[in-house]
Order: C-alpha cells, then structure tokens, then sequence
C-alpha cells in the first residue's frame, strides 16, 4: 500500500492532520512563552532569557521538564476531581477550536461548514473549565477570578460573534476557508469595505483579547489582586497547561483574526502552493501576535466595571450597527447576491 | 452504516450516562457535580445533531446551551450555596407530578412515532443527495427568513421583552431623576449617587 492510499483513508488521514496540528500548536505553544519573555524584556530595557541555548531558544524546554518534575498539588478542602479535570478540559476546548483553523489552501484538520462557529462554541465552552478551576480551588482569590472570567467572556462573546459576522456576511459562508478565498477575490475584508472592516477587524481584535484574557483586559487573573487568578492553587504542569493554553487561545484568535480579515493565507508574492499558504499565514498570525504581546506590555489594566461597560454600552451597539451596515453595502455598493 | 451506527451508540450512551449522573447520587447530590452532568449531557446531544447533519444546530447548542446558559446556571448555583446535607429528601410535588406527566407525555410521542416507522411509514435518507444542504446554515437561514418568518420575528420580540423586563427588575430601586446635575464636581456625584441609590432600597 502506497503512502497516497494511506492517507486516502479518511480515519488516516484524519490522524495524521490531528497529530500534526497538535504538534504544531504544541510548539508554537511552548515557544511562545520564549517570544514573550524576550519582547517583555525589550520593552522594559532589560535582556530575558538568553542563557539556554542560543538566544536563550531552548528555555521553553527547561521550563517544561522543570514544570513535569514538579508535584501537583491538590489543595486539601479543594473538590479534588474537578479541580484536576480543570486544567486539561481547558487545553482540549483550545485544541479542539485550533483543529478547524486552515493553515494554508487544503491544509486544515478538520474542513467543517460551521468553522467559525464552531471556533467560537469551543472558545466560548472555555469558559466552563475556567470557572470549575476558579470554583474548585476552594480559595477566594480563584473564586473571584472564575467569576470575573465566566461575566467577561459571556459579555465579550457578544461584541466577538457579531464583529466575526461582517467577513461571514460578505463571503456568504461560516468555513473559515471559504472566508479566506473569497478575500483573494475581493481583497481583505479589513480594508474593503471602507470603514465598515477596518472597524469589524479593531473590534474583533479588541474582543478577541478579552476572550484570551490578555492585557488590558485581564482581570480574570489581575496579578495585584487576585494572586494569580483561577490557576493560584495549581503547581507543577496543571499550573503549566493553563499557561500553555493562554498562549494557545491568543494564537488561535490572532490565527482567526487573520483568516477573517487580513486575507488568510493569500500575499503577494510566493504563489499560490500549500507551503506559500502556510508561510503567509504563519507571518501574518505572528505579526498580530507579536502586536498583542506589545500591547500586552505597554497598557494598564481596565477595571471590572469599565471593562462591562465598555463591552454593553460601546462595542454591542457599534458592532450591531456595523452588521446593519454590511448588510446595507452588500444590497447597495455590490447590488445584492 | 456500521460507523454511523457506532458513532449513534456512543453518543446516545453518554447522553442517557451523563443525566443518570446528573439525577443519581453520587453527583447528583452536589447542585455543581449536577450542573457539569447536564453540560456533558448537552456536549452529547450536540454530537447527534451532527450524526444527523444539523450542524449549525449542533453549534447553536454548545454555543448557547452549554456555554453561556450553563454558565449562568452555576453562577446561580454557586451564589445559591448548598451544601449536601442543606438539600431535601426528593418530594412529591405538584411540579415534579406535571413535569413527569409531560417528560411521558414527549416519551410516548417519541415511542409512537418509532412505532410509525418501523411500519413502513415513509423515511427519510439524508444522504440521497436531495437533502444534502439540510440542515446547514444556508437552509436553516433560508427557512427562518420565508417559512418561519413571522415566529421567528415574534420569538425576537419575546425575547427582547424579556431582556428589558430583567433589566426594569434589576435597576427597580434606581432613581433616574435624582441623577447629579452635569456640573457637579465628579467626586459629590459619585457620593450624591451612591447616598440615593441606598435611600430607595
């Protein structure tokens, strides 16, 4: 049997994509933690980790086993089976969201209709782990913190859902590989339509950080608060997964971000081949991601109470008139479909 | 078929598994063990939502239904406290003898129209080809916004209504004309407002 009839079995093929992805994400993952240091320490006039390896490249690695060899320790009043479930529940919603996102033409694990949907159901079910942790800690600070993230991301999710609808209004489609070739034909959806996609694209980056809970919308875990929020009472690798998801989910949204609204895996030069794809798209989801770690490093963090009301009293309406809008360009300005 | 079959069994296996544990103690007796049975459950049913090619009705209910209404309901439970020993003994109740009534009522709905099938009634093969958008964004929107027009816009309606009604009963005690006029030095208006926010409670 040769390697194509191999993988034209759909349960092989199917394996062999999950593996990859995962890997992948693994990696990214884990390298990530280094790419934050290093700017972290930039932007603060300071060197970060530079003695592991070259550029200090295999610290991630060092980091993992020492976090392996470490007990995890489970608080004596804690609920002990959900507050070990927690931790992993977390990371498979993140894995599970990551597995419909193209990486370039054909190169995605799972090709589902609803893609974006179901990114947005695997992300919004995150919620559920987060506030099992904060609940099952049996610690006041995780408690406040699981509360706080579950009242964000309800509220967040609003503003996201309805912000994504603009590139899944004018590509006529929720597969996230639809949305990223029907950019090829009316170029990216952040720029075209004027105003109305540069618009869609600032507030779903802006709500997307509030669903990764990344600066300055990162009162789930406010460090002067709350300890270290939900995860205060993990140690050893259950505290590393929920590190390990954070950069996960700020991936996975910098990754949708692009496929939405900066054109996917379409750039100008390379061609159209699979490995172009990817190359553009690894760019392109970098570069947002470096942006949030900028961000993350510049600006303070926003109160409990303006971060609700910047969510219901600015974002909801502003993106409820922007579907309207849409709406209105594609009758109007592309003479309805 | 033999796939789609086992696929069936699994999921149809944790759904009844999952709200056997939500009712029966052990979890059963912890309201929180409860609320994570019934996300698992409706994690399951979604799955056979799309083993029956409705898949934007199988993200509408992970969206809604396990992720933001379970939310709430362990907020609810949580603020709510119980301990074991603070949860009653079951009781028979006029609630709990309706709710079984209907719960049998949807059961033997569900037996007879088994019952219709399997005598021959006429079935449906969604993978003929003539059904192969069932189920899928397009259609669902496209029957919402032509067959089901007008139910659809009035469950629209119901439902901001009841959205404003939450929030008339949540801001009741609010006082909107004692509102601190503009110019009032920011400080004296937050106390003017927090001292009548107290006053109407």
């Amino acid at each position: 049997m040769t390697l194509e009839e191999l993988l034209a079995n759909a349960w092989v093929r199917g394996l062999v994509a999950s593996v990859l992805v995962l890997t992948g994400i693994l990696v990214v993952a884990a390298w990530a933690t280094w790419v934050e240091r290093r700017v972290a320490g930039r932007l603060q006039n300071r060197i970060g980790p530079n003695r592991v390896g070259w550029f200090g490249l295999l610290q991630p690695i060092a980091d993992a086993l020492k976090l392996l060899r470490k007990e995890v320790l489970v608080p004596d009043r804690a609920d002990r089976g959900l507050f070990l479930l927690a931790p992993g529940l977390l990371l498979f919603f993140a894995m599970a969201a990551i597995a419909v996102v193209p990486w370039g033409p054909g190169l995605v694990a799972a090709d589902l209709d609803i893609g974006l949907l179901w990114v947005l159901a695997m992300s919004g079910m995150m919620l559920v782990p987060t506030w099992i942790a904060g609940w099952s800690s049996n610690n006041k600070y995780s408690l406040v913190a699981g509360m706080r993230a579950a009242a964000q991301g309800i509220s967040y999710e609003v503003p996201l859902l309805l912000s994504a609808l603009v590139p899944v209004m004018l590509a006529g489609s929720f597969n996230l590989s639809d949305i990223a070739e029907a950019q090829a034909r009316d170029g990216w959806y952040a720029i075209w339509p004027p105003g109305i996609g540069l618009a869609a694209f600032v507030i779903y980056f802006t709500t997307s950080l509030a669903e990764a809970n990344r600066i300055p919308f990162d009162i789930p875990e406010a460090e002067s608060e709350l300890v270290a929020g939900v995860s205060t009472e993990y140690t050893g690798i259950a505290f590393g997964l929920f590190q390990m998801t954070e950069y996960i989910h700020t991936w996975l949204s910098s990754a949708v971000a692009t496929l939405l609204f900066l054109g996917g895996w379409h750039g100008p030069f390379l061609g159209d081949s699979w490995w172009a794809g990817l190359i553009w798209m690894v760019l392109k989801t970098s570069v947002l991601f470096v942006s949030i770690m900028l961000l993350r490093w510049s600006l303070v963090r926003l109160r409990a109470d303006q971060l609700m009301r910047f969510c219901w009293v600015w974002l909801v309406p502003i993106s409820l008139g922007l579907v309207a809008a849409t709406a209105i360009w594609i009758q109007v300005a592309q003479g309805g479909r | 078929m033999p796939t789609e079959l086992l696929v069936f069994y699994v999921l149809a296996a944790g759904v009844v598994l999952s709200t056997a544990a939500m009712l029966l103690p052990p979890m059963g007796r912890n309201p929180i063990h409860s609320a994570i049975a019934l996300i698992v459950s409706f994690f399951f049913l979604a799955g056979i939502y799309a083993l029956l090619s409705a898949h934007l009705l199988a993200a509408v209910q992970i969206i809604v239904y396990a992720g933001a209404v379970m939310v709430l309901f362990t907020f609810v439970i949580m603020l709510l406290n119980l301990t074991p020993d603070q949860i009653r003994e079951p009781r028979i109740t006029a609630t709990t003898l309706i709710g079984s009534g209907l719960g049998l009522f949807v059961f033997g709905k569900l037996l007879s129209a088994l019952a219709l099938a399997s005598n021959g009634a006429k079935s449906v093969d969604l993978n003929d080809g003539t059904h192969a958008t069932f189920g899928s964004v397009t259609e669902v929107g496209r029957m919402l916004y032509t067959t089901f027009l007008v139910p659809f816009e009035l469950v629209s309606v119901l439902l901001l209504v009841a959205a404003v009604g939450a929030v008339v009963l949540a801001k009741r005690s609010l006082k909107y004309k004692d509102r601190p006029k503009k110019e009032a030095p920011a400080a004296h208006a937050v106390a003017a407002t927090d001292h009548d926010t107290h006053a109407a409670h």
